[in-house]
């Protein structure tokens, strides 16, 4: 087995098969560098068993489920491994809810969601694997829903 | 089929069969709507009539609906001179209307704001067209006019022509139609072609709608012209609408060598797109198009509120 290039973590979150080319997204999700209290390792484009991905891995943070939903919604065969004191604790593959609320913002500049009314946005999602979600308000699909996460 | 207290936002809400119980029970109001008869289901019931754009028909006639079907409406046509004016949420125009009401009717400029209305109301909320949304009860007038005209919706060579891009009443259109199973041919300018999202519900629904630009050689074989407007307020910019106005325009002789029972429809207001010498023809079925409007939207009142029909 190829060791890989970044080392291992004692507590925290690694990210793994994300759709390679994408991990700077994920980092953009998780609001890092801004917050940033500990380590973050990073690879792009690591040959693995399906193709090459990236691997983000977060020391000290565990991802809620907000984070994990807008994971699943870039890199769709992402799996999360919590990390306790060196062991896979928890490992989990990511999974789009039914809808999503509150975790994109619609793109249609008249939606109704956009305006100034005690609404969060809501999509549904129509497909999983890519990911494709329509606007609960107008029924439009955002073209590019990286650009679109809150 | 239970509809009282249901919400009429989005014509993909309803099956087919809920389609076809209604346009049953339009049939049955349009005796009423003519005034022929008399109907007092709906006495004592108050509707609320929010037009946040302007509207001829699709106000109008959701009024003489309720007022034909012996209930009274409250609201306004010109939201200047409403409290959103100062500010005010559409949430919060919709909690009071909730409260002064029985259900609420609402045209709004934002896309989704008649759905965002169903949220805040515990009354039903009737879509009368939200920007360049959705506008259902002009899309079940629309399929009641090709019941009626054609005796039936399956299999006519229907052909929408004009601005199929911002032009809402066609989306809804051509998704309901495919649900009949019609032969579709879309006729537009280049910039104003029907969305991929619509042309794909379309083909997922086993209907493979023709494209083209030629109008005169894809009305040969049409048995309905559904003519649209080139809506000037949807466009982003003037440029745009200027280079497409005027594209297209339907006239005696366009029409030469059309089925002598080809019928024009137009969701109306229309500028220069059909010539008014075509009105006095037999293709014209606009004005009774429009006239519909009345016995659909009675007959969508009544079943929302529980009228006796």
């Amino acid at each position: 087995m190829k060791e890989l290039k970044i080392p291992l973590i004692k507590n925290g979150t690694v990210i793994d098969h994300i759709t390679s080319g994408n991990a700077i997204k994920v980092l953009r999700i998780l609001s890092i560098p801004q917050n940033l209290s500990s380590t973050v390792s990073v690879a792009i484009n690591v040959k693995g068993h399906l193709g090459n991905k990236d691997i983000v891995k977060v020391e000290n943070r565990e991802l809620d489920t907000s984070e994990v939903d807008k994971i699943a919604l870039i890199a769709p065969k992402a799996t999360i491994n919590i990390i306790r004191n060196y062991e896979v604790a928890e490992k989990h593959r990511v999974e789009l809810p039914s809808e999503i609320i509150g975790i994109v913002s619609c793109s249609n500049p008249t939606c109704v969601s956009n305006y100034n009314e005690p609404v969060k946005s809501r999509f549904k999602v129509i497909n999983k694997d890519p990911p494709q979600i329509t606007c609960y308000y107008c029924e439009r699909e955002p073209e590019d829903i990286s650009e679109r996460i809150i | 089929m239970d509809f009282q207290g249901r919400d009429i936002i989005s014509i993909k809400d309803f099956s087919k069969n809920e389609i076809n119980f209604i346009l049953n029970n339009a049939e049955k109001m349009v005796v009423y709507a003519k005034g022929k008869k008399y109907l007092n289901n709906l006495k004592g019931h108050i509707l609320s009539s929010l037009f946040f754009e302007p509207s001829t028909r699709t106000r109008l006639s959701f009024e003489s609906s309720m007022n034909r079907l012996g209930g009274r409406v409250i609201g306004f046509a010109d939201p200047t001179a409403t409290s959103q004016k100062k500010g005010e949420s559409l949430a919060d125009t919709i909690r009071m209307a909730d409260s002064y009401s029985d259900a609420i009717v609402i045209r709004h400029p934002q896309e989704g704001a008649a759905r965002l209305a169903a949220e805040f109301a515990e009354v039903p909320v009737l879509n009368a067209g939200d920007g360049a949304g959705r506008h259902p009860t002009q899309c079940l007038l629309d399929l009641f006019t090709i019941k009626s005209e054609k005796k039936k919706i399956e299999g006519n060579n229907i052909v929408l022509l004009g601005d199929l891009k911002y032009g809402r009443t066609v989306h809804s259109l051509a998704y309901a139609l495919s649900l009949y199973g019609v032969h579709l041919t879309f006729v537009s300018p280049d910039s104003l072609k029907m969305p991929n999202e619509v042309l794909n519900e379309c083909e997922e629904l086993g209907v493979q709608p023709k494209y083209t630009s030629n109008l005169e050689k894809s009305i040969k074989n049409a048995d309905v012209l559904y003519v649209t407007r080139i809506q000037k307020e949807r466009f982003p910019d003037a440029e745009e609408y200027n280079q497409v106005v005027g594209a297209y325009k339907v006239d005696k002789n366009l029409l030469k060598n059309a089925r002598k029972n080809l019928v024009i429809m137009h969701p109306l207001p229309r500028i220069t797109e059909i010539d008014p010498e075509i009105d006095k023809t037999s293709h014209a079925l606009y004005f009774k198009q429009a006239f519909n409007g009345v016995p659909v939207r009675m007959a969508l009142l009544s079943l929302v509120l529980g009228g006796k029909l």
